[in-house]
């Protein structure tokens, strides 16, 4: 029992230096002077490898997730024959969750777990170090334009998602199922509301964007530096971020939209 | 006071664990300005360890670790790159920066420390890579290049600013007889010619004696002996001769810390 009650609080003591260390980890590299002529050039190569390598598995399940939607949309509405509405369910469906939360989750996947393994690679093969050595903060050097990169990339390709996902929707509502197309545009542009529904995807894809990437650069700065270090850092961002997604999202549509 | 004006480096008291156990133990040495000190010493001892402890990467437990008399471990986090700008490592790993090709890694101390034009740069790249004989190899990144390659372009690297002061971790390590030469003499002339403060910590003991003034060998956390190459080669010490001649019996051990090593080490010779 006291053993447990020891291994417990070791693990909590862990887990708060941890989070201590995340905190100094932002602050080194954020709060840091900004050096923008340096800066520039390697957040549009970070933007270029976390965003835009991102964009096809982000446009194809985006494709496939709004189809999947036009199609259970219509066999329930239309019981109700209320199937000229599945325009309405598709764009809201998107644009205050799936588009924020699926984006994240695939990101998380796709570029928190390559920059986790990146960053980690990098401290076992010693080039943080030598970034110090040379005289250079690897923090602003390496962790800084990765963390803008994540924060600019994640609302535009949350956003990239929602738009293929309304169209993969309409594609099978309107061009497959037969609904009259006037009327699938006209019942979504009247339900979505800019300030509500797409501000709110917005800004949960913010809060993602920027919790995913934090945790990314995190793990890989603070893994253990070797192969198997690397390896379980990788997995703890893929783990870390999915259920800081979810539970985020939780929170953020309760104080969103939970007020009755 | 002559004697504190030449001191580069000064090591005092310094003692450092790797968990539960410890690397140096009360380690005190200075390191002359303007010369070529040596530190050698078995496999494990914690030479690396040293270069970092000296580079500000690692914090001692106990001790101080002053260069041109500013404790490293205090200094502020701008101040300690500010130093490190005007030191020079070669890590014993090479660590190239492996997204960038052999010229961009030796141009890029150049290219965040000074404001050099691009031609300028350039020049004095290629004339860093020269002296190492990789002037070809500039446009391959570091995983095509060999193991000894590697290791010379990252002395070029370290090289590249003209720091005050250098520390080469096994910079002979994986070299062939010819550049293992080449490398001998760039080092004793880099240090002639333009008086840097070297460091080089090495297995290959006659090259290394060779040109170093100074050196120190380190064993069990410890100074265990040190001297110009002349008095260490001539040592009667069972256990300096026993690692200048590279014998392996004797009272070093070579093999890693074992429950009796202390009674091994200090057991027959004091
Ligand atoms: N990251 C680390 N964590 C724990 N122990 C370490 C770590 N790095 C080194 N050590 C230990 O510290 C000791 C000194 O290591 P160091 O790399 O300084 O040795 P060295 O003298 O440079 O050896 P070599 O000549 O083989 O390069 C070693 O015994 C090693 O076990
Ligand atoms: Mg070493």
């Amino acid at each position: 029992m006291i053993q447990f009650l020891q291994k417990l609080g070791a693990k909590t003591l862990n887990r708060v230096a941890a989070v201590g260390r995340a905190g100094q980890l932002l602050s080194q590299s954020l709060i840091a002077k900004p050096a923008p002529m340096m800066m520039l050039p390697l957040l549009i190569r970070q933007l270029y490898f976390i965003g835009v390598l991102s964009l096809v598995i982000i446009i194809v399940s985006g494709l496939f997730i709004g189809m999947v939607l036009g199609l259970q949309g219509y066999t329930i509405l239309v019981d109700y024959g209320s199937e000229q509405a599945v325009g309405q369910m598709v764009a809201l469906s998107l644009v205050r969750e799936l588009a924020p939360v699926v984006t994240a989750l695939l990101f998380a996947g796709r570029a928190g777990s390559a920059v986790t393994a990146e960053i980690g690679l990098m401290k076992a093969t010693e080039q943080l170090a030598c970034y110090e050595m040379i005289g250079v903060d690897p923090m602003r050097r390496i962790i800084a334009p990765r963390l803008w990169a994540g924060f600019i990339s994640m609302p535009l390709l949350s956003m990239i998602f929602a738009i293929v996902g309304i169209w993969g929707g309409s594609l099978v509502a309107v061009d497959w199922l037969g609904i009259f197309s006037g009327s699938f545009w006209a019942n979504m542009q009247a339900s979505v509301s800019f300030s509500e529904d797409v501000l709110n995807g917005v800004i949960k894809s913010l809060v993602f964007g920027f919790v995913v990437i934090w945790i990314a650069v995190f793990q890989g700065n603070d893994c253990v530096p070797t192969s198997e270090g690397i390896s379980q850092a990788t997995t703890r961002t893929v783990v870390y971020s999915s259920l800081a997604i979810l539970g985020l999202d939780f929170l953020l549509t309760a104080m969103m939209f939970g007020d009755f | 006071m002559a004697q504190l004006n030449d001191t580069h480096i000064e090591v005092s008291n310094l003692s450092f664990w790797r968990g539960e156990r410890k690397i140096f133990d009360d380690l005190s040495l200075t390191i002359p300005r303007g010369k070529i000190t040596a530190i050698m010493g078995p496999s494990g001892t914690g030479k690396t360890t040293l270069l970092k402890l000296i580079g500000g990467q690692l914090t001692p437990d106990q001790g101080s670790i002053r260069v041109d008399g500013d404790n490293v471990h205090a200094l502020s986090r701008r101040r300690l790159f500010e130093l490190r700008a005007k030191m020079g490592m070669l890590f014993q790993s090479g660590a190239l920066f492996t997204d960038m090709t052999v010229a961009e890694n030796v141009a890029f101390p150049l290219r965040v420390h000074t404001d050099l034009p691009e031609s300028v740069v350039r020049d004095l790249v290629l004339m860093k890579l020269n002296a190492v004989g990789l002037r070809g190899a500039s446009e391959l990144k570091p995983a095509e290049l060999s193991g000894g390659m590697a290791r010379r372009a990252a002395l070029a690297r370290a090289i590249a600013l003209d720091p005050d002061f250098l520390m080469y971790d096994e910079p002979f390590a994986g070299q062939d007889p010819i550049a293992m030469g080449v490398l001998i003499n760039l080092i004793s002339r880099l240090n002639r010619a333009l008086g840097h403060t070297s460091v080089i910590v090495s297995h290959d003991i006659q090259e290394t004696l060779s040109i170093a003034d100074y050196v120190y060998l380190i064993s069990d956390g410890k100074v265990l002996a040190q001297g110009a190459p002349d008095q260490l080669n001539g040592s009667e010490d069972p256990r300096v001769e026993q690692f200048m001649k590279g014998r392996p019996d004797g009272p070093v051990p070579f093999h890693f810390p074992a429950p009796s090593f202390k009674d091994q080490l200090f057991g027959d010779s004091q």
